[in-house]
């Protein structure tokens, strides 16, 4: 029982050395210390979750069985690896010119962006995973267990189970924690790649120990290893060709469909070039892994007495030989194959299950569509987070309900044979253009129906889901429909009869009906870009949109990417196209690049859908026909070019026609500053002449009446005064002739001040301030006083011009692209797009006058931020009228 | 008379490189012929049968040429890039 405890505690061990890994690499590829997370080996060795608990264990028991047909398991792979330049580099290359996130959307991006697709591929994969995911679970338990009968502690059928559950709540755990800690618009995770690397090299380690020590420990060498080979029941050569070559195939294509394994290869790829090295190092891995296989197996069945289970020799033959920290470490080996592989099929999987089932069931159930305002971010991180523990629950209760006995072993080629009907979509895809989305949801169809009713139905054995009549007579007598001699033809293998017709029919009607069909156009350019991935590495359609809808667009990406990282990333697109402001030209350009980034959180079809909703529909340029059209290349690049500069022109040609507006404005509003301010001078004047007039020439005032009038004299002169303090101050700050009086304080002091002056004397219609007192807790170094002035003209004028029935103003602190920036947000109707432009010019008032002012607060604050080198700028897009006053990062800095 | 030395040069290069790309492309042709061939091994009923050992030892020396060669013209066409990119300079 000691040594059942150390396991234990071994095991708790790793698995915190695991999570201490994953949070160390999350760590530096966040401090950008990273370069070593994305080197080759990393890649490489990720790569190795193709060996699961199911090879790691299972080989030996196979090898046990069947000599050597478990090599074709890793013959496969090791094709396609070796093979790279054929399919994986296009593949990989597609993955990241599209910023593909999983199978499903790749295949969905190809034949259209079609959702429908997308869903039929997730469910499958969900259908085709979980039999393995509780593969990986019977295997940890059963060794567990392996384990503590060889020191005489029998586990009953229920410590089994809650041992399944535990690990499965653990991995679980660990993904959701690693795997979803923030939306990455790449939907890479250097946590989980990381420590499945690490366990790459502890499965590795483990199997070549027991290897090392069974050859040259037990076996005497390798001369003797090999005549022990040839006298076993093993020894001599015995496959059946079809098999050997079906398996062979049926590897290599789940090798490229598997949804963990698209993960890890084409995903989570940082770089094409690690491809290069992966191709001739991943083959050797799994040469490796699959070198000792026989001699354990042989020593196996000669050492151990008759009867026990081979699947487990890598256990059992160091146990018998009182090699117990080998054994442990073995242990440790198949545990890291099952758990690495549970963490990326569950992430791989709840990717394909957010993306494409719950986004967009959630968008639909939204009224309004996608420009509904709130934040979305959190909708996708909870969907996805809820689909792993669900993935991983799907498998737990696969494992408890099939009982786990032998019936699961079996699983792992069936479920292979599921995935490998992605293949011929896949491939198809990729390589011909006249593949069509009708094609490809015929052949998967077709396949899938084959593939349940050939193999999945009867592995459960004959009669539980099929009856035995049916087996031997086909459904109601219908002799050359039985699910094991399609057409009469009997004698196949079940497994290679399964995998024959399925794929066969898949890739026949996916042909046929791809031929027949008619794709459409947003189809054919996929298929081009898909195709032709090496001479078109752009996205594919380009969008058209007016100016008006970059608002709209602005309120969508704000829920989905989030209100900080949208607003950067239009303000650094507005730079890009030189424009001041935060709403950048809704060029196809600009679009695409939205659209891309927001593919990486929601999938490409719901990103593509969200876009056309609000800027109404792709259109296709002349550029993206090209791609089409091979033929007439050369005329329609010429007149390609032509629309792309006659485009630029236009936007040009808008751009000074804006300018030019704002000039005129500019130039109105300098006419009539004269006559505002000889207005605004001369109303007091009228009313300062008239009362002193009748004070000096009328003898019969009463005292009040003298009071009265004087006190209005009084108050006109301090408006007046008033006025002229307002002027000189602009004038001195436009001149920079101010000083600034440098002072340290804090944010929240400033506010608070500010708040309580602008709001003194409102009366009941006074408006509630929304703060955060933790976001304004920053201590700042500038001129306090002037920075004090700002805030107060800005949270007046929100009292003053919001019209909503209960007034309410935000205050937001935060940071965007390094700078400090506070927003004030109100939720009135905000100010009209027309008047946006000049509300920081001098006189300028929103609206009909109802409200008393000169019209100088706004010139003013902005002549004060440009002194403190910040900037106060309208916010479109928040719901009510909103200002942004940003303040350079060394103004919080210098203070700490 | 330099350019008329350089320019053959540079297309040799070039065309060095496609034929190397050939190479990495029939690699695993060759290896799915060489691992086909145990489909003509005789069965275990007839009389000299191959052994086992014989069988591991073919099919891990098929992997291990596999490998090298893999790695060999990977790294040459590693190489060979990098000199394409210096002289594009």
């Amino acid at each position: 029982m000691g040594t059942l405890n150390i396991l234990v505690g071994v095991c708790l061990i790793y698995v915190a050395f695991l999570f201490l890994v994953a949070f160390a690499a999350e760590r530096a590829a966040l401090e950008g210390k990273g370069a070593w997370l994305r080197s080759p080996l990393i890649y490489t060795l990720s790569l190795s979750i193709y060996c699961t608990a199911w090879t790691f264990y299972g080989a030996v028991g196979y090898a046990a069985r069947s000599g050597l047909e478990y090599l074709t398991i890793y013959i496969g792979p090791s094709l396609v690896m070796i093979g790279w330049w054929w399919l994986l580099r296009k593949l990989v290359r597609i993955g990241r010119s599209q910023r593909i996130t999983s199978i499903a959307d790749l295949i969905s991006s190809r034949y259209g962006k079609s959702n429908l697709l997308a869903v039929g591929v997730t469910v499958l994969a969900v259908i085709g995973t979980t039999p393995y995911i509780a593969l990986q679970l019977q295997s940890v338990t059963v060794s567990f267990d392996v384990f503590s009968s060889a020191y005489g502690a029998e586990l009953t059928d229920a410590a089994q189970g809650s041992n399944a559950l535990l690990v499965a709540a653990g991995l679980a755990l660990f993904t959701i924690i690693f795997g979803t800690r923030n939306l990455d618009v790449n939907e890479r995770h250097h946590g989980v790649v990381m420590a499945v690397a690490v366990e790459a090299i502890v499965k590795l380690l483990a199997l070549t120990a027991v290897g090392i020590f069974v050859v040259w420990g037990l076996a005497g060498g390798v001369g003797d290893t090999l005549a022990r080979i040839d006298a076993s029941e093993i020894g001599q050569w015995q496959m059946r060709g079809d098999r050997w070559a079906t398996l062979i195939f049926l590897s290599g294509a789940a090798f490229l469909c598997l949804p963990r394994m698209f993960q890890v290869m084409v995903v989570e790829n940082e770089d094409e070039d690690h491809l290069r090295t992966a191709s001739w190092a991943f083959p050797a891995y799994l040469m490796v892994m699959s070198l000792f296989v026989v001699p354990i197996a042989v020593v196996g069945l000669d050492l151990l007495p008759p009867g026990s289970n081979p699947d487990f020799f890598v256990l059992t033959v160091p146990l018998a030989t009182g090699n117990d920290a080998l054994a442990m470490l073995s242990f440790l080996g198949g545990f890291s194959s099952a758990t690495s592989m549970v963490i990326v099929a569950a992430l791989a999987l709840s990717t394909m299950v957010s993306n494409h089932i719950v986004m967009p069931i959630w968008l639909s159930t939204q009224s309004g569509g996608a420009s509904v305002s709130g934040d979305v971010r959190h909708v996708v991180l909870l969907s996805r987070r809820i689909s792993i523990a669900a993935v991983v629950f799907l498998g737990y209760l696969y494992f408890r309900l099939s009982g786990g006995g032998t019936a699961l072993a079996s699983i792992g080629l069936v479920s292979f044979a599921g995935v490998a009907q992605f293949l011929p979509v896949l491939v198809g895809g990729i390589f011909w253009r006249g593949a069509t989305r009708t094609g490809a949801f015929v052949g998967l169809s077709v396949g899938f129906v084959i593939w349940a009713y050939t193999l999945l139905l009867p592995s459960f054995g004959a009669g539980t889901l099929v009856s035995e009549s049916m087996l031997a007579n086909g459904p109601l007598g219908l002799g050359w429909l039985r699910p094991q001699a399609f057409f009469g033809i009997s004698g196949m293998d079940p497994l290679v009869h399964a995998i024959f017709w399925s794929i066969l029919l898949n890739t026949m009607s996916f042909f046929v009906a791809s031929l027949v069909g008619f794709p459409s156009p947003l189809e054919r350019l996929q298929g081009a870009q898909f195709v032709n991935v090496y001479e078109h590495s752009s996205t594919p359609q380009s969008w058209g949109g007016s100016l008006a809808q970059t608002e709209d667009l602005m309120v969508m990406a704000q829920r989905i990417i989030g209100a900080r990282e949208a607003q950067n990333l239009f303000e650094r697109e507005a730079k890009r196209q030189g424009m001041s402001g935060l709403l950048p030209e809704p060029s196809p350009d600009f679009l695409q690049r939205l659209e891309r980034e927001l593919a990486g959180s929601v999938g490409a079809a719901t990103a593509h859908a969200m876009i056309g909703q609000i800027v109404g529909g792709a259109s296709v340029s002349v550029e993206d026909l090209m791609a089409v059209a091979d033929e007439t290349a050369q005329m329609m690049e010429y007149s390609s070019k032509l629309e792309a500069k006659s485009e630029e022109q236009a936007r040009t040609a808008r751009q000074l026609r804006q300018a030019n507006e704002k000039l005129t404005l500019i130039s109105e509003q300098k006419d009539s500053f004269l006559s505002q301010v000889s207005h605004e001078l001369r109303t007091p004047m009228t009313s300062i002449r008239a009362f002193s007039e009748i004070l000096r020439d009328s003898d019969r005032l009463t005292e009040n009446e003298k009071i009265k009038y004087s006190s209005i004299i009084h108050d006109e002169a301090l408006r007046l005064t008033r006025l002229l303090d307002d002027l000189l101050d602009l004038s001195v700050l436009e001149s920079g002739r101010v000083n600034l009086n440098m002072q340290s304080g804090s944010l929240k002091g400033i506010l608070d001040h500010a708040v309580s002056s602008a709001l003194t004397g409102a009366g009941a219609d006074k408006m509630r301030v929304v703060r955060n007192d933790q976001q304004e807790d920053l201590m700042l170094h500038t001129d306090l006083d002037r920075l004090s002035q700002v805030f107060i003209n800005l949270i007046g004028n929100a009292q003053k011009y919001c019209d909503a029935t209960a007034p309410k103003l935000r205050i937001e602190v935060g940071r965007a692209n390094a700078a400090l920036v506070v927003d004030f947000i109100d939720n009135g109707s905000g100010i009209p797009k027309t008047e946006q432009a000049v509300i920081f010019e001098k006189f300028s008032r929103t609206g009909e006058q109802k409200v008393k002012g000169a019209g100088l607060g706004l010139a003013i604050c902005r002549e004060i931020m440009t002194r403190l080198e910040g900037s106060v700028e309208y916010l479109p897009g928040q719901g009510g009228a909103a200002f942004r006053v940003t303040l350079p990062e060394q103004v919080a800095m210098a203070a700490q | 008379m330099n350019a008329k030395h350089t320019i053959p040069f540079l297309e040799r290069q070039s065309y060095r490189r496609r034929r190397l790309i050939d190479t990495i492309r029939t690699l695993p042709v060759i290896g799915g012929v060489l691992w086909a061939v145990p489909l003509l091994w005789r069965q275990s009923e007839s009389a000299d049968v191959v052994m086992t050992s014989d069988a591991i030892i073919y099919i891990f020396s098929v992997w291990l040429l596999l490998v090298v060669g893999g790695g060999w013209f990977a790294r040459s066409l590693k190489r060979s890039d990098a000199e394409e990119t210096e002289r594009e300079r």
